[in-house]
Parts: C-alpha cells; sequence; structure tokens
C-alpha cells in the first residue's frame, strides 16, 4: 500500500503537479527520524524505552545497566546500600523515572497531587557586576535564589521541611479561528505556598518546568555545533522575522564554552552535564560535575547543609560516581526514536506541506546530519529529523516565563524537537505540552506562540479548516 | 554421471560427520522445535500456575501454616518452567508486549497491602501510589481522578498496573503474587523472606486488617496469571499466531529471533540489569524474587532455558522430552568448532548458576551473596556473570558464520530504496 501511494506521488512529482494538490512528498528517511538508531518495535506506553536499534549487542549491557539506575530508588543517607544512599536532603524525585515517566514527556499535577513530573525553577536578577559578567560570558545560568537555591524542591528526607509548593491557577482565554472552529487557551498563574525556610527574596524569578521526554537525546548531541550555529541569525539579517540566537554556556568537563542543547532554555551542552545536574538539583545527589553532596541546598539552610550525606569514600566520595553518571548518559543517549506510523500518508503529507508552507520549518528545522562522533557511535553519521534547530526564539509575552537562563531572555525558549510528540497519549497517557503543559493538545501549542512566531500562528488561525487539520496530523505523526 | 557420483560421495562424507546432513540442516524444522518447545514451556507454566491457583484456593479456604507453605511451593514450582521461558522474549513481540503483566519487577509492593514503614519508608510522595495500599482502600485516587477499588477484580488489577505511569507499579503476575504469600523482606542483605502470616488471610481473626480483600486480592491475580499463560499456550500451539508469523516469514529472520533472544537474555538483561546492578549496588532489593529469595532459582532456570533452547532438547515437568533440529545444528554444519565452544560456554554458564543455587540452599541467601563486604559471594556472582558475557561472545560467533547480521533490523522503505520515492 505504501509502495503504490509512493510511486503515485513520484509521478505527480514528475508531473510538476505535487505542489499543486498541495502534498509535500515524502522524503528519503523521513520515517526514521532517528536514522538507523529509530526503533520499529510495537507502539504501546513502552515507545519510548527502547534502545538505539543499531546499538551493537556488547552494548546492551550497559544500557540495561544504565536504566536499573533510571529507575532505582535513591534513600537517605546513611543506609545499608551505600551505593544508592545520599538522597536530598532536600529533592523533587527519588528517581529518573519518576519524572521521566515511561521515558516520556512530565504532565501538571493533577488537583490535589503534589506535583512530581513538573516543578519550579528560581533565581534572582544578578546582584553584582560579577554575577553579571559570569551570566553575560556563560559561565553561569542564573543567581540562585538565596534562600531555596535554584529550583524548588517540594519534598525532604525525614527530619527536614520541605521548601514548599507550587500551585497553579488557570485562566481560560477564548481563541476564534477560521471556518467558524474554536479554541480555549489556558493561561497559567504560579505561585507557592507552605513555604517551609522563610520568605522569598523579593526579586524572585519562578519558571515552571515538565520533564521533557528522553527520546534521540544523544542524536541532538551529535549535531556538529558549527553547523546550529551557522544557522542562527541573531540580527535577523535576512529579514524573515526569525531571528535564533545561539545558546552558549559552559562545559564544565570540556572547559570551553558550548552550545545549549538541552533543558527549555537551553541550559546544559551535553547529555552527561544536564544529567549530572538533574541528579544534583532534583535528587540531591553529588557526582564529579556537581559535587555538592547536599544538592540545592544553600547556606540559609544549614540543617540541610549538615545533614548525612552518601558520599562514600569508596566512589570517591560521590553519591553518583564517574561510572554511574556514565552509564545514565549513555543510556539517555540512546532512547530510541520510535519509527513514524504513516509518514506517507495523504493527509500527513498536505500537513507537511502547510507545515513548511506556514513558517513552522523555519525554527522547527526538520532535518539534520550528525557528525562522526568516535566515541557515540550509534548516533555518528546519521540524517535525523528532530524538527528543531535547537536555537532561542522569543515567543512573545505568552508564553514568557520572564525568568533569564543564561543568554536566553525572559521570553526567549529553545526550539524543542517535535519527534515522538504524536506518542504522547500512547506513551504518557495525556497530551499537555509546551515548558508548563499548559498546552493540552497540539492545536493549543501552536495557538501559545508569539514573538518571532507570531505571523505562522496567526497563519494557523486563518487558515482553511481542513488546512488546520491536516497540519496537526502531521505533528502528531511525528 | 560422473557429477552425479561426486555429489553422493560429499553427502555421504557429511553425514559421516555428523547428523547435519548435505543440504544443511532444515531452517524450518529449527524453527518448529523452537516452537515446539515455546508451547511445552508455556503449558507447563499454565499447568504450574492451575497447581498453584488450586493451593491458593486451599489457603483461603482454610489458611494455616501448611495450607501457606504449599502453596508457597507451588509458587516457587511455577516458576521452573516459566523462568526457562523468557528466553522467548526479546524477538517474538507478542511475547514482550505480554510479558510486563506477567513477570514485571522491581514493585512498590506498597501499592498493594501494607508495608513496614520502618524499611519501606513512606517518602517517596512523589510516586502518589507508593503507599496506596489498594487492599486497604476501597477508593482510590490515581492522577487525581477517583478509581473505585471497591470490588477486587481482573478489571480493577489490570487498570491499576503501571498506574500513574510509574513502572514500578506493579500489581499484576508473579513477583505480584509472590509479595502475596510472602510479604515484605525486612531483613536487608541478612538472612530470612518475607514472613507473611497465614492468619493474614483468615477473615475469622484476621491480621493485618482486610483479610477478605487480602484473599480476594490473591485469587484474582491468580486468576490473571492463569489467563495470561493461556494466552501464550494458544499463540504456540498448532495454530497459534505467534507460532504461524514465526514459520510464515523468512527461515532466516526466524532463526534471528532466536538469536536475539537467546543473547539479549544472557547478556543486558540476566547479567546486566538483573546481576550486575545488585552486585553494584549490594542491595537486597536488587534482587529477582526477593521476597521468597528464590532468586537463584530465578537465574538458574533462565540460563537453563537459553541452553535447552540452543539445544533443542526440553525436559517438561512431567519428564517427557521436546526435542528436534535445532539452531545447534545449524552452527555445527557451518563450523563444528564453534558449536563444541557454545556448549561448553552454555555449560559453563549451567556450572557458576549451580554455585549460587547451591550456596542458597546451604542457607545464604542471594541477597546476602550480592551484599557489601561479602567477597566471596560476590565472586560467585561475578563469575556467573563473566560467563553468560563469555557464552553471548560465543553466540556473536555464531551469528557470524551464520550469516544473520542483514536480517538485525526492520527496514523502512524510504532508506531501503529511496529512488522509488519522489523527490
Amino acid at each position: 500500500m505504501r509502495v503504490m501511494i509512493v510511486s503515485l506521488l513520484a509521478g505527480l512529482s514528475m508531473a510538476g503537479t505535487a505542489l499543486a494538490n498541495g502534498l509535500a512528498p515524502l522524503e528519503p528517511g523521513e520515517d526514521m527520524p532517528g536514522g538507523t538508531a529509530t526503533h520499529a518495535k510495537v507502539i504501546n506506553r513502552d515507545a519510548f524505552s527502547h534502545f538505539s536499534a543499531n546499538m551493537s549487542f556488547a552494548k546492551e549491557m550497559d544500557f540495561k545497566v544504565g536504566n536499573g539506575f533510571f529507575r532505582r530508588l535513591w534513600v537517605t543517607a546513611p543506609s545499608s546500600t551505600k551505593a544508592a544512599d545520599g538522597l536530598g536532603p532536600l529533592f523533587n524525585a527519588r528517581a529518573c523515572q519518576n519524572c521521566h515517566l515511561k521515558d516520556g514527556r512530565g504532565h501538571v499535577p493533577a488537583d490535589g497531587e503534589e506535583g512530581v513530573s513538573m516543578f519550579l525553577r528560581l533565581s534572582i536578577p544578578p546582584q553584582t557586576e560579577d554575577q553579571k559578567s559570569a551570566i553575560a560570558q556563560g559561565r553561569a545560568n542564573i543567581v540562585p535564589e538565596p534562600t531555596y537555591g535554584g529550583q524548588l524542591q517540594n519534598f525532604a528526607i525525614a527530619g527536614h521541611a520541605a521548601e514548599g509548593r507550587m500551585t497553579i491557577r488557570y485562566q481560560e482565554i477564548p481563541v476564534a479561528l477560521s471556518g467558524g472552529e474554536k479554541a480555549s487557551l489556558r493561561q497559567p498563574s504560579y505561585a507557592i505556598s507552605d513555604l517551609g525556610y522563610g520568605p522569598l527574596h523579593p526579586q524572585t524569578l519562578i519558571s515552571p518546568r515538565v520533564a521533557p521526554p528522553m527520546i534521540g537525546l544523544g542524536l541532538l548531541e551529535a549535531i556538529a555545533e558549527e553547523s546550529l550555529i551557522a544557522r542562527a541569525d541573531p540580527e535577523d539579517k535576512d529579514g524573515d522575522g526569525i531571528s535564533g540566537r545561539a545558546k552558549m554556556i559552559w562545559g564544565q568537563e570540556e572547559g570551553k564554552l558550548m552550545l545549549g542543547r538541552f533543558g527549555w532554555k537551553g541550559g546544559n551542552p551535553t547529555v552527561k552535564q544536564q544529567s549530572a545536574d538533574a541528579f544534583n538539583g532534583d535528587i540531591g545527589l553529588s557526582n564529579p560535575l556537581f559535587p555538592a553532596n547536599s544538592g540545592d541546598c544553600t547556606g540559609a539552610q544549614k540543617a540541610c547543609l549538615d545533614a548525612p550525606h552518601g558520599g562514600d569514600d569508596q566512589y570517591a566520595g560521590f553519591e553518583v560516581p564517574a561510572n554511574v553518571l556514565d552509564l545514565v548518559s549513555f543510556y539517555s543517549r540512546n532512547l530510541a526514536v520510535p519509527k513514524r506510523r504513516d509518514a506517507s500518508d495523504a493527509q500527513v503529507l498536505r500537513g507537511k506541506q502547510v507545515f513548511n508552507q506556514t513558517g513552522c520549518a523555519s525554527c522547527h528545522t526538520p532535518s539534520h546530519k550528525t557528525a562522526q562522533r568516535a566515541d557515540m557511535p550509534e548516533q555518528s553519521d546519521q540524517l535525523i529529523w528532530p524538527y528543531t534547530d535547537l536555537l532561542l526564539h522569543d515567543l512573545g509575552d505568552g508564553l514568557a516565563d520572564n525568568r533569564p537562563e543564561g543568554m536566553a531572555s525572559g521570553s526567549e525558549w529553545k526550539t524543542p524537537p517535535l519527534w515522538g510528540i504524536g506518542l504522547t497519549q500512547v506513551v504518557n497517557g495525556h497530551t499537555q505540552l509546551l515548558h508548563d503543559g499548559r498546552a493540552r493538545n497540539t492545536l493549543e501549542a501552536i495557538l501559545w506562540h508569539g514573538g518571532e512566531a507570531q505571523t505562522a500562528r496567526d497563519k494557523v488561525v486563518s487558515m482553511p479548516k481542513a488546512d488546520r487539520a491536516a497540519l496537526i496530523r502531521f505533528v502528531n505523526s511525528l | 554421471m560422473k557429477r552425479f557420483v561426486m555429489v553422493a560421495a560429499s553427502a555421504a562424507v557429511l553425514l559421516g560427520a555428523g547428523q547435519a546432513g548435505a543440504a544443511g540442516v532444515d531452517k524450518k524444522a529449527v524453527l518448529t522445535t523452537y516452537a515446539d518447545i515455546a508451547h511445552a514451556k508455556y503449558e507447563d507454566s499454565l499447568i504450574a500456575a492451575k497447581q498453584l491457583k488450586v493451593a491458593i484456593d486451599a489457603l483461603v479456604a482454610a489458611p494455616s501454616a501448611e495450607t501457606l507453605a504449599t502453596a508457597k511451593a507451588a509458587w516457587i514450582a511455577a516458576r521452573v518452567p516459566y523462568q526457562q521461558s523468557e528466553a522467548f522474549r526479546f524477538g517474538n513481540s507478542a511475547v514482550d508486549e505480554w510479558e510486563g503483566k506477567v513477570n514485571a519487577w522491581p514493585l512498590d509492593e506498597g501499592l498493594i497491602d501494607y508495608v513496614n514503614a520502618d524499611t519501606y519508608g513512606t517518602e517517596s510522595g512523589e510516586n502518589p501510589l507508593y503507599t496506596a495500599n489498594i487492599i486497604a482502600h476501597p477508593k482510590l485516587k490515581v492522577g487525581g481522578k477517583n478509581v473505585n477499588a471497591s470490588k477486587i477484580d481482573k478489571k480493577l488489577l489490570a487498570k491499576m498496573h503501571e498506574a500513574g505511569g510509574v513502572e514500578a507499579n506493579v500489581t499484576t503476575g508473579y513477583h505480584a503474587i509472590e509479595f502475596m504469600l510472602w510479604g515484605q523482606d525486612t531483613n536487608g542483605t541478612g538472612p530470612g523472606a518475607g514472613n507473611r502470616p497465614a492468619s493474614d488471610f483468615d477473615t475469622k481473626s484476621c491480621t493485618g486488617g482486610n483479610c477478605d480483600r487480602r484473599a480476594a486480592y490473591l485469587v484474582t491475580a491468580t486468576d490473571l496469571l492463569v489467563d495470561d499463560l493461556k494466552t501464550m499456550v494458544d499463540g504456540w500451539g498448532a495454530k497459534g499466531k505467534i507460532r504461524a508469523k514465526l514459520l510464515k516469514g523468512k527461515p532466516d529472520s526466524g532463526i534471528a529471533t532466536i538469536v536475539t533472544g537467546l543473547g539479549s537474555l544472557s547478556y543486558g538483561e540476566l547479567a546486566g540489569e538483573r546481576m550486575k546492578l545488585g552486585l553494584m549496588l549490594h542491595d537486597p532489593e536488587e534482587e529477582h524474587d526477593c521476597f521468597s529469595d528464590n532468586t537463584h532459582n530465578s537465574h538458574f532456570y533462565d540460563a537453563k532455558g537459553i541452553q535447552n533452547i540452543y539445544l533443542g532438547k526440553y525436559t517438561r515437568t512431567d519428564g517427557t522430552e521436546v526435542k528436534g533440529p535445532a539452531l545447534a545444528d545449524l552452527v555445527a554444519a557451518k563450523d563444528t568448532a564453534l558449536d563444541g565452544d557454545m556448549k561448553a560456554k552454555l555449560d559453563a554458564t549451567m556450572t557458576a548458576m549451580g554455585v549460587l543455587v547451591k550456596t542458597a540452599e546451604g542457607g545464604e541467601a542471594y541477597d546476602q551473596m550480592i551484599g557489601a563486604g561479602n567477597s566471596a559471594g560476590n565472586a560467585k556472582v561475578q563469575a556467573a556473570i563473566d560467563a553468560l558475557v563469555a557464552q553471548t561472545r560465543s553466540l556473536e560467533k555464531a551469528v557470524a558464520v551464520l550469516a544473520l547480521g542483514e536480517v538485525k533490523f526492520e527496514g523502512s522503505d524510504s532508506l531501503d530504496n529511496p529512488s522509488a520515492i519522489g523527490k
């Protein structure tokens, strides 16, 4: 069946009519978004949990052991389990897997539920010249809130107070669309209740963050930095209304400025640094890149700093020693992107055409070629289809968190990849999107786009109903 | 005429060299043996699960130390054929899809029943169901939505499995039943398994509260296990869909499925996730059959299953044998020495696994063997890991001589044949 559609398209394209009937051609490899690392296994709730299909057999053990640490529940120190103690004292989760549910996307806590796969980042504006220059030079992302640190941990080990609770209120904003269709956007407002350590700094900035899906991270890491930076157009010299800025941040292991590829604002340059940061901030675990045994505790949280920790001599004093961090990083790099299910469907290809013509592809860059990386054979030399440029874009006031992070302003976000987006329902049982899960489906996510994406967003509002449906179908086919 | 003679002569030489035959081993016949063994293992598992059900019915009808001990013994016996079937995972997609509800592990047992807060902890508020205790709560909340748990039935257990997307929320399968029979193991790396009293199921003099619901849970989970195993028996039967899919495909692709299962279980799953991780952590919770302290058998029969699939010879629970042309014959036809090496490596693994069984039967359980500071115990477990790794290396050589490399991945129209696509 697929072959028939494909050859029909080939025929149309030769006759020069493919664009006239508005179908984009199926391009070589686009149904295998992760190149030969793509998995073609059954699509079910485990669809984000398979290893790179091109991974050698010899690496399966590292992947499985890495997965073991990823789902591992860390416990309070001291415990008989020296290799897995040192939780907290403050934490957002006891295991990686508890936020990255099914290696997929987190969600907004339901009414009465404690937030887990979503939390608040905290900071204050830089107060000194040193702080300002560290951020301007990409040596720091933020200045932590003096008492609570860089994020609000809503859990603590026994005997310690949790930092507080995130509360969310929503206000519905109706949006009228062409063809008599209607949508409604829920505008969130965030607050913190039950503060455990006294008042917040008066200038505190907060940014809500949902745990992003884990698939394809190694492939994103393997795209050559030069080729991504070459796409940046900070002054909008080409006048297309899209700037695109490279977020540069310090690579701790590499000892140089690198492109920030991971995190909603590009906070970290590598999978390893991102994992190490999450171990420290989210679970409260020291590791070679983030060596504080007490995690995100600040000087104002003395009992927290003084609590027993799990850094053991046999593990070089770390709670997460180098080999465990490497295993988890390897695991995180090799969660495979699923093969697309219906890339050659006529409505999908129509949607692809709409996606390209509307300007979505200006930032959601469809494909990249990864570099040759001796240390990452699974990710080397692949044609991949992540639909991101990994650059910062101003998305306007509606989406702004007004909390700058490194070189990213309060209204800039790093383009997130779209691969796997249509499987959120299958894997995670919901369709919440964007950095704080405010969008309840793909259409709402599109409608939230402003700033550089305002023109494209307005086209989606006014385009024929059938085109909008095709566009959404295409995005959900990824 | 001359040519005919030559062919006949060489055939005779090859026949003399072994059972493989001049024309090589029929790959379809190898696949048929494989499917026959699968059917036999799942049928043995089903029979054993039905016996487990009988024992559990007796326990619930008249809870006593004796009926509980009988039920535990039936569970241990039920693991013997099932663990030998695990090598059918990792390749047969129908088995992979099915397996999670039957053998999921590890599990946060607090979702199912009461636990000791001192050893289990209550602080995992971030798995909202960590201490949900289905047995004690006829009303539950999952993701902000109310779940009516007033009736403990198959539907409820299936619904709560992996609730909230947390993989440790296991409500069904062998390990849920294991927890129901043994209770939580609160001994750390010290001696002793779980120690649930039979009175936990006694509605007249109930301990632990909600004995009627606990009994209903145990019975329901066992019924579900029987149902699930029946699905596999049917799937591998003479007219089963899983067998048909395997036999109707390209023979090489079927052989690749066999090898993928043997290798993946040996290496990543058993040597890696189930053994190496626990040894690195020295953690009693990283024990596959942790409530019953039956992990040594669990590992032993996994390895046994790998060996008997390679050899194409499975001894059923009732002592009868299922055998036929096997992967071993295919490898031997290409490279007799390699087949010999593979068999020796499989034997070495069984010897190393035998040491674990013997040590456990001698009173030192698997979770003690992986304990910190137990260098002798650690070394025994490491030896079994090394043996599994070594047999996987030989298996990789076998894959090379069988020239199966190209069938490893499912293809893509657009990558395999870009010229067919209009650009």
